[in-house]
């Protein structure tokens, strides 16, 4: 069998195309960007003419992996937790249509806020829509489950949700591959009408999904991805979900554990399996993680019975992620620290890079709006959300994508003048385009400053759908052409480029400004492609 | 055989190459390995890590536990001591002695060589300087490993067709140079074991 060094991410997109794909489907968001990498990149996915383009957002790859699905064939969309939020309501209501190809929908959480605004823990969605939800605890599950969900969606009717955490995301091991499974031919579905969610019909699809509920419960039963291992002490019985399961075994490499131990990875929770745990042991302790929803059901209002443990009562931490010191802690073991970190060790922050264009922006920005005062800048996700570091100070929210440009509306609409967003390219085309229709409609005075580096910069440099197309795109939106205004973020473009921003900040109705210069990482990387070098830095 | 390393560095210094090296290196010596990496924001010239864990026996936690790790190797000397409630009782730390200044409280250079000196098994190099030597400024992280390689009980064999498989599609001028660093801070490795 073949062994491969895959990271979670990677591990899942081989699993896919294994699994019989033929469409993936994601927006970049650290920790889900490489499973869409993976899949790009893969000579296996190219034979097999899998789909494989980067979408505009999460909302528009989910609709596009379901409509593969309406067609009969398999297909997968992916993103991070965040990302669910924005493809919600197509996630939701998949559900209720229900598929016909095999659907995952992959969401990659980042408790501990690594590279996001907040750690929501996706099983959550997954609950909310009433579908199965599997959550790895390594690499090679995280390969199987990709490998043998898309079965388990079509046997179940419904998307599968997979859920993954940072950890796993970017952690590499070794991983077996399966024999490839053939794509699916393209078929329609057998009822014509199941994905056309009218009242009458959405009501019976609806009841069909609630319907359904014990089934699926039936299937998580019995699935090899939950297990019960028996123990010989009950005073103490543990629950770990996903890769909780690795920090617990981490505590008991030489020895075998003396608890007995309910690995949860498949959803819902297999009721009987947690029973029969429950009844035989005096407490029980719930390692999960992200949010205590386990622990919550099991706990409920009435504490009577069974002591339960876990991020609620304090025996893990309620916030960030578990690693195998917290699970020591909560079993009771001691922790062997090394020496302290020396105090005079300051933390090092991310920053923008030596060069950067948005730098130039922000230094621009700055001087132009100084007669103004502080508080004017909405900004948005990306590289130049570091613009709100030392030495720039230059902007005043970060919110979700897109929220940059419509934030600047409401608080113009308050009275706030000047009112400014700052936006990435892919960003704009991510979630920034409606809110401009907004404010042209609107003829709300805002300056928005696109600030173009031709590519998702943050995530690694991904290709940008807005590249060569925010002219047509501002311009058709409707924003006047002499105030739609293109400069190049370079220092010795310094003041000319304040005194176009200058001249914006004063028009009371809608400016955009195209900042447009290619990010320094893309244009090095395009550089080092061109001659060998001696390393991959 | 187990042998749990820390990488530490600053983002861009390019870590997960050496990671990569390490990672070869294991799979020819047939063993079970995990490597976590930090990938998105922090890439942009934060403090970055990558926990790497080598053994004979499957291995549980991708994250190594506190006072376990077996080795620290650092291309930067500051965040070498970043990740000491890592480091194991009898475990080395090895760092380059070149700082990368990008923030403005960089610490006196003189009070982090005295912190790194107070363990008891730390090797420093100065990697850059010796890549420039070799006429490779590149290689600079190869030689952090191939000193490193002192305290990975890997055979060295495995870690030069480790570095053949890494860098084998850039053409062999490359990977001869980079198997010479590797000697060149192995043999530093072992000049500095025998002074001290």
């Amino acid at each position: 069998m073949q062994r491969l060094m895959l990271l979670g991410d990677e591990a899942i997109g081989q699993g896919a195309i294994d699994g019989g794909m033929s469409g993936i489907y994601a927006y970049p968001g650290t920790p889900s960007t490489e499973i869409m990498e993976y899949v790009q990149n893969s000579k296996e996915a190219a034979e097999k003419e899998i789909q494989r383009e980067w979408s505009a957002n999460e909302k528009t790859a989910m609709e596009a992996a379901l409509g593969m699905s309406y067609a009969g064939k398999r297909s997968m969309v992916c993103m991070k937790h965040v990302g669910l939020n924005v493809a919600a309501d197509p996630f939701m209501n998949s559900a209720i249509t229900g598929v016909h190809g095999g659907l995952l929908v992959v969401s990659a959480d980042d408790p501990s806020m690594h590279s996001s605004q907040n750690e929501q823990d996706s099983r959550f969605y997954g609950k909310f829509a009433m579908i199965p939800i599997l959550e790895p605890s390594n690499q090679q599950e995280a390969y199987n489950m990709a490998y043998t969900g898309f079965e388990l969606s079509e046997k179940l009717g419904v998307p599968v949700l997979i859920r993954i955490t940072t950890r796993l995301s970017h952690s590499r091991s070794g991983v077996e591959k399966q024999q490839s499974k053939t794509q699916r031919e393209l078929s329609l579905p057998e009822d014509l009408k199941q994905f056309i969610l009218l009242p009458a019909n959405a009501r019976k699809r609806y009841a069909n999904l609630v319907k359904s509920q014990p089934a699926f419960e039936a299937v998580a039963e019995d699935s090899k991805f939950n297990e019960l291992y028996p123990g010989k002490n009950r005073k103490l019985g543990i629950i770990a979900c996903g890769i909780a399961y690795n920090y617990l075994m981490e505590n008991f490499r030489d020895q075998k554990p003396e608890y007995p131990i309910l690995k949860i990875s498949h959803y819902p929770i297999p009721r009987k399996k947690v029973e029969k745990l429950l009844f035989s042991c005096k407490e029980v302790l719930i390692m999960e993680e992200g949010y205590p929803l386990v622990e919550e059901m099991l706990k409920g209002f009435q504490e009577k019975g069974t002591k339960i443990k876990g991020r609620l009562d304090g025996s893990l931490p309620r916030v960030g992620e578990l690693d195998p010191n917290h699970v020591a802690k909560s079993l009771g073991k001691k922790v062997h620290y090394g020496s302290k970190i020396p105090d005079f060790v300051p933390d090092r922050p991310p920053a923008l890079c030596k060069g950067c264009g948005h730098a130039d922006v922000f230094n621009a920005l700055n001087e132009a709006l100084e007669k103004y005062g502080k508080g004017k800048v909405f900004s948005d996700i990306g590289c130049y959300t570091l613009g709100a570091l030392p030495p720039y100070n230059a902007i005043n929210s970060c919110v979700d994508m897109g929220a940059s440009i419509t934030m600047a509306i409401g608080a113009t609409d308050a009275g706030l003048k000047p009112s400014v967003a700052v936006i990435g390219d892919s960003t704009f085309t991510h979630s920034g385009m409606t809110g401009l229709l907004d404010a042209v409609y609107k003829k709300s005075p805002i300056t928005l400053i696109i600030s173009d580096n031709y590519t998702t910069a943050m995530t690694g440099g991904q290709f940008s759908l807005a590249t060569n197309r925010l002219e047509q795109i501002c311009l058709g939106l409707g924003v006047e052409k002499e105030h739609l205004r293109i400069l190049v973020p370079l220092k010795k473009n310094h003041d000319d480029n304040v005194k176009i921003i200058k001249e914006e900040l004063k028009y009371s109705g809608v400016s955009v400004i195209l900042a447009q210069r290619e990010c320094v990482q893309t244009l090095l990387k395009k550089k080092r492609n061109q001659k060998p070098v001696t390393s991959n830095q | 055989m187990k042998c749990d390393i820390i990488l530490s560095g600053v983002g861009g210094q390019g870590i997960l190459t050496i990671a990569a090296a390490i990672g070869m290196a294991a799979l020819e010596n047939d063993l079970y390995l995990k490597q976590a990496e930090v990938h998105g924001m922090s890439q942009r010239g934060g403090a970055v890590q990558s926990n790497l864990r080598l053994s004979d026996k499957e291995i549980a936690s991708d994250l190594i536990p506190y006072g376990q790790a077996d080795l620290i190797l650092s291309v930067e000397p500051m965040e070498s001591l970043r990740y000491l409630p890592y480091l194991s009782d009898n475990g080395w730390l090895v760092t380059n002695s070149k700082p990368f200044i990008n923030i403005p409280d960089y610490p006196d250079i003189e009070k982090i060589m005295e912190e790194i000196k107070k363990n008891p098994n730390h090797l420093i190099l100065d990697a850059d300087k010796m890549a420039m030597d070799l006429g490779s400024p590149r290689s600079a992280n190869i030689i952090m490993l191939g000193a490193a390689s002192l305290y990975i009980d890997i055979p060295i064999e495995n870690f030069e067709k480790g570095i053949q498989k890494l860098f084998g599609r850039k053409g062999e001028e490359v990977v001869k140079v980079n198997i010479e660093a590797l000697h060149k801070g192995r043999d530093y490795g072992k000049s500095a074991q025998l002074t001290n």
